[in-house]
């Protein structure tokens, strides 16, 4: 269990988002991934392992509707070694469990951390939900919200927490745009009305580029994270 | 002491994980022993007067005072599923998080250092209940309401059971949870002189085996 | 109404205020007031390890409906039957054994027929109480057939079994609510086990009319009748604890917070409940 640093950070409004270990090294940067059903987080966070991997120690925590469905893919897939995909049960409430209780993904991140050793970043899905459904700050450090073009392009128009204030916005499934009558330019004008400055990247899995320009960003906040 | 932090103590909002928990009903619905709203409250009763009333002890012992690593070991000798202790265990580590956020004492931080895995819930509740400047009633009564509502509320997600009738449920349950409180308090009271052995040990067979069979669920909604 | 009589318990009377506050009680003890009219009666077997690797049985005694034979044992095991010699318990006994397994010895104790618990003449309860001791390197088995709560009896058993650090215990405990078709007595059950002084188990369950109500409902007894638990106290557990598993719809293995593992099975007789327990106890002693 992880002492608290009342002392060290005053100022801190939450015992969760402690930067540092009990030890004194600084922790493993944090990403939520949330978005509603069906948009490819899951997907999304498969292809982020596999472009990571090999140059970030990292770990995943899922928290399915189902328990296990989204960490039985990722091992199916074998993104990982089991040991670093972690499941957390959610009573049938995904929302409740990554803001308003965000006890047991807390829980899961510090586990990971003790049992497979320092990590640089643990990954924290949500189980599919709707628009409103955000990461508390106190469980993560930044997240992405994952949308795709399938779910209809007035998505980013309606906004919603998840599409206004997220660190990224993903519009996923972009080669799915000329099938479904989804009009691109559209969401990246209703994004951007919506979000100002915050960043909207469209990817397409199946594309050459895939999640290239989502490591990209995610690259980033691990330097900053480690600079910091 | 202030009332007021029971409510915010009993509160189902308050961000100790109990929401990912269904007390056994999400393998009775299953099971087919909870069916509406009658069997909801034969379930609750039942629970009340086992499991409700060897936390409320429990809760309430550890309020007055007494050692909590010995209440922890007494609540292993009270929970022969395995499944029921590593989830009372969760919980604890759960509220005990929340605990020394909302109410930081000595007390609170010391059971976190023997106990880095997690101590038993209602035994972390009872602690929680002192460093909140509450009493071993109080404690209690938040460990009997924790042990109806948590499958009430989840028998609502599980049967979309009208709310209304899972509330109306909890609130013809008041009077047994009123004398159930009052056994915990006086068997903790009987406890300070005699020791963990006067606590309260019922047992509900069917929440033992039940929590066995839920864990060996390769697909769950809640944790137990 | 009260809030009692709206419970879902189709054999469950409304508990009495104080059925809670007496489940609750620290000890079985029998109230005080008049003279119980019943039997007082005590039990006694130690086993002791002879020089020749036999297991002896230096106390065997018996006492009113306690009768205790010894019966061929095998491979320097003593074995002992407890013959029922009367009707008993009835309401108002209050009846005692106690069986020691002293340090390498081997004892193991049946019982020739079930164990009726029946109404005594002015509704008293009976207290039948178990006292099981087990020494170092020492094995004991207890498997005593059922025990049956007829209608209007009312039985408070206790069990207690002390267990060295490297004993071997093996109990069984089976409960059958009535006679076939018959409405069940009112019956506390507690078993406490202690390895090397620390409590491994302390559990009690109440039921039958009168017990706190819910007992008959889906959290506890669910409408089934019958209940039968199998404790296996082993030192080997303590490096390799069973796996908890199921074994049968309402029947699981698990291991207790110590060198244990503990079948709990209920069924709607008591032959399904011992068929669990025997299957389950085959492949503990593996």
């Amino acid at each position: 269990m992880h002492l608290d640093h009342a002392t060290t950070f005053p100022e801190r409004h939450s015992h969760s988002a402690e930067p540092l270990r009990a030890d004194g090294t600084r922790r493993a940067l944090r990403i939520g991934l949330g978005g509603p059903v069906g948009s490819g987080k899951t997907a999304t966070v498969a292809a982020l392992c596999r472009a990571l991997r090999d140059s970030v120690s990292l770990a995943v925590v899922t928290n399915d509707i189902y328990t296990r469905e989204d960490a039985d893919f990722l091992l199916r897939e074998a993104v990982l070694p089991p040991e670093r995909i972690t499941a957390v049960e959610t009573g049938a409430c995904p929302h409740t469990a990554i803001r308003d209780d965000i006890s047991a993904n807390l829980e899961a991140v510090e586990d990971l951390e003790d049992e497979i050793g320092p990590l640089q970043l643990i990954l924290v899905e949500s189980g599919g939900d709707n628009l409103t459904a955000t990461f508390s700050k106190g469980l993560v450090d930044a997240q992405i919200f994952v949308i795709d073009v399938a779910g209809g392009d007035d998505i980013p128009r309606k906004g919603g927490p998840g599409v206004t204030t997220a660190d990224l916005l993903v519009v996923n499934k972009t080669d799915l745009a000329p099938h479904v009558g989804s009009d691109l330019q559209r969401m990246a004008r209703d994004a951007k009305a919506q979000r100002n400055e915050l960043p909207v990247v469209f990817q397409s899995l199946r594309s050459e580029q895939g999640v290239g320009e989502v490591a990209h960003w995610v690259r980033a906040k691990l330097a900053a994270w480690s600079a910091a | 002491m202030s009332r007021a932090a029971l409510l915010v103590l009993a509160d189902g909002r308050f961000p100790a994980g109990g929401h990912a928990h269904s007390g056994g009903a999400e393998e009775a619905v299953k099971a087919g022993r909870i069916t509406d709203a009658a069997t909801l409250e034969a379930f609750c009763r039942g629970r009340l007067y086992t499991a409700g009333l060897v936390a409320a002890g429990l809760a309430a012992a550890a309020a007055h005072g007494m050692d909590p690593l010995d209440l922890d070991a007494a609540a292993d000798a009270r929970t022969p599923s395995a499944a029921l202790r590593t989830a009372g265990r969760k919980l604890g580590r759960q509220l005990l998080r929340a605990a020394r956020a909302t109410w930081p004492a000595p007390e609170l931080s010391a059971l976190a250092a023997a106990r880095p895995r997690g101590a038993h819930q209602p035994v972390v509740l009872g602690l929680t209940a002192r460093a909140a400047g509450l009493g071993p009633e109080d404690a209690a009564y938040c460990a009997v309401y924790e042990s109806v509502s948590g499958p009430a509320t989840a028998t609502v997600r599980l049967l979309s059971l009208d709310p209304f009738q899972a509330t109306a449920v909890l609130a013809r349950l008041a009077p047994a949870m009123d004398e159930t409180v009052a056994a915990a308090v006086a068997a903790a009271r009987r406890a300070l002189a005699e020791g963990v052995d006067a606590l309260p040990r019922a047992s509900a067979p069917l929440l033992e085996i039940g929590a066995e069979a839920h864990r060996a669920w390769p697909v769950r909604l809640f944790a137990s | 109404m009260t809030a009692e009589a709206v419970a879902v318990a189709p054999v469950g009377v409304p508990a009495p205020a104080s059925a809670l506050s007496e489940s609750a009680l620290p000890e079985s003890a029998p109230p005080a007031g008049p003279a119980p009219t019943g039997i007082r009666a005590t039990a006694r077997i130690t086993a002791r390890r002879h020089g020749s690797g036999a297991t002896v049985l230096p106390v065997l005694e018996g006492e009113g409906p306690l009768a205790v034979r010894r019966i061929r044992g095998a491979d320097g095991e003593a074995r002992v039957a407890l013959v029922g010699a009367m009707s008993a318990p009835l309401g108002g006994d209050r009846l005692t054994v106690r069986a020691a397994a002293e340090d390498e010895a081997r004892l193991r104790v049946t019982s020739t027929a079930a164990t009726i618990a029946l109404p005594g003449q002015r509704g008293e309860p009976a207290y039948y109480d178990v006292e099981l001791t087990v020494g170092q390197g020492a094995a004991l088995h207890w498997l005593p057939e059922q025990l049956i709560s007829a209608r209007g009896s009312d039985l408070h058993v206790t069990t207690r079994a002390d267990v060295t650090e490297d004993g071997v215990l093996v109990l069984r405990e089976e409960q059958v609510l009535g006679r076939s078709g018959e409405t069940p007595g009112r019956l506390t059950s507690r078993m406490t086990i202690w390895i090397a002084g620390r409590t491994l188990l302390d559990q009690e369950l109440s039921c039958g009319p009168g017990a706190p109500a819910g007992w008959d409902g889906p959290a506890v007894l669910g409408g089934l009748r019958a209940l039968g638990q199998l404790l296996v106290v082993r030192p080997e557990f303590t490096e390799a604890p069973v796996q908890p598993c199921m074994l049968g719809e309402h029947a699981s293995l698990t291991p207790l917070a110590g060198p244990a593992a503990l079948v709990t099975a209920v069924a709607r007789d008591g032959l399904a409940v011992r068929r669990v327990l025997d299957t389950a106890l085959e492949s503990l002693m593996r």
